[in-house]
């Protein structure tokens, strides 16, 4: 089930307008009938078609907000697309004399001819097999630090899949030819396998960097501490200054996600958050009956007139 | 088949005007069968193209045609491609491999630059 509001890339509070540009954005980006060489645009286009049905309707937003329907409502109904026929052999009749000339090919062809593929010389022509997609839901942390994942396909066959390290959530991977087999000899299609990353129970994810709150105790806070806090490649020790407050962030360099590109890491962004003791502190509440703060505090003064 | 009603009732943003000013335009030509407009499964996609370039993208009136005009170019200029791969294919391999490599931008028969 694709969430719509990632699929569209906006916050579950955005207006309208921002749902409407968002959703022109990527249709631009992705209408297969502008994008006919680009087998992806049409999967993408109908996950952004669909989330943008169903967000831009206001009575299906708020029945989705209120989880009173899922997404799975707005998938639209096979769609035939113009190039699914401007495209085709049916369209030019002269083009289709032999049967087994189609846009696969004329897609192999140019790739031959235009980017120098290197099967250049052995070249026959053949049918390529049709191209599959599957969802693939994978761990957060698989995601971080990269993985294998064997899926099993419908007709019993099993595929291999390596999870680049530092995938992102909807990434569709790409495996060569590994999709319904070629005709004549032909090459087989391929398959696309999108990624859906599992959210985890305390890490997230922003960018390369990796977001997490960790409880201190009003000890560890106040006289400052040691500890131990969990970083996706194992626990790392660090430094609590004296004096931390909830929401004083402290930042482990270089502990986060390695970009895809560029291959840095990003870093593991701690959230301190300030507990009190589980138990009761006799001690504790008789100190504070008799402690007088060396300074007045108000914290609420900015949210009182 | 089907006609302009059934694609106003099938196509929830489209207006009816809007259909029969493309329809004069010949944005979309309808096949005429004794007074009745009919419109193949192909105009009924490309009247669905229409709609989204016009009522999602926001492409006005006065630019469509130059959009439609371009996506004509493209597609027609991607069935001569079409053709030209059947014609190759239906070749010797001695000769498609000739042509392939007639066509390498760094090969032997190339002349000018490589972008």
């Amino acid at each position: 089930m694709k969430d719509p509001y990632e699929t569209l890339g906006v916050n579950r509070s955005a207006t309208d307008k921002e749902i409407k540009d968002a959703f022109k954005k990527l249709a631009r980006k992705f209408h297969p009938d502008l994008h006919p060489g680009d087998k992806e645009a049409e999967i993408k286009f109908k996950d952004i078609s669909a989330a943008n049905d169903l967000l831009k309707d206001k009575e299906k937003r708020r029945r989705f907000d209120a989880g009173e329907i899922d997404a799975s409502g707005a998938e639209r109904p096979n769609e035939r697309f113009y190039r699914d026929f401007a495209d085709g052999p049916a369209y030019a009749s002269h083009a289709a004399q032999d049967g087994f000339a189609n846009n696969e090919e004329l897609e192999a062809f140019l790739a031959r001819a235009f980017a120098g593929g290197g099967r250049r010389s052995q070249g026959t022509f053949r049918a390529r097999g049709q191209d599959v997609s599957y969802v693939l839901p994978v761990g957060f942390l698989d995601v971080a630090k990269g993985a294998t994942r064997t899926i099993t396909l419908p007709e019993g066959k099993t595929l291999q899949v390596t999870i680049p390290e530092g995938a992102e959530d909807r990434q569709m991977l790409r495996l060569k030819e590994q999709g319904m087999p070629g005709f004549g000899g032909g090459p087989a299609g391929d398959a696309y396998v999108e990624l859906h990353v599992e959210p985890h129970p305390f890490f997230n994810r922003k960018d390369d960097n990796i977001h997490v709150e960790v409880p201190v105790t009003l000890r560890e806070a106040v006289l400052g501490a040691r500890i131990e806090v969990p970083t996706i490649g194992g626990p790392v020790a660090v430094t609590v200054p004296k004096g931390s407050n909830t929401g004083t962030t402290l930042r482990l360099r270089d502990r986060g996600i390695r970009n895809r590109k560029s291959g840095q890491r990003g870093h593991q962004m701690i959230n301190l958050k300030v507990i009190l003791p589980a138990a009761e502190e006799p001690e504790l509440v008789a100190f504070l009956e008799t402690w007088q703060p060396k300074t007045q505090q108000d914290p609420r003064k900015e949210m009182l007139p | 088949m089907m006609r302009v009603d059934d694609l106003v009732a099938a196509i929830s943003s489209l207006q009816r005007s809007d259909l029969e000013t493309w329809i004069r335009e010949e944005w979309v030509v309808p096949r005429q069968e004794a007074g009745t407009l009919l419109f193949t499964d192909m105009e009924c996609a490309r009247v669905r193209l229409i709609c989204t370039l016009h009522y999602e993208l926001e492409i006005d009136a006065e630019t469509l045609p130059v959009v439609l005009s371009l996506v004509d170019q493209l597609y027609d200029t991607r069935q001569r491609l079409l053709s030209l791969t059947a014609a190759v294919a239906a070749q010797d391999q001695a000769v498609q491999a000739a042509i392939i490599a007639a066509m390498e931008p760094n090969g032997e028969s190339s002349h000018g630059d490589t972008p």
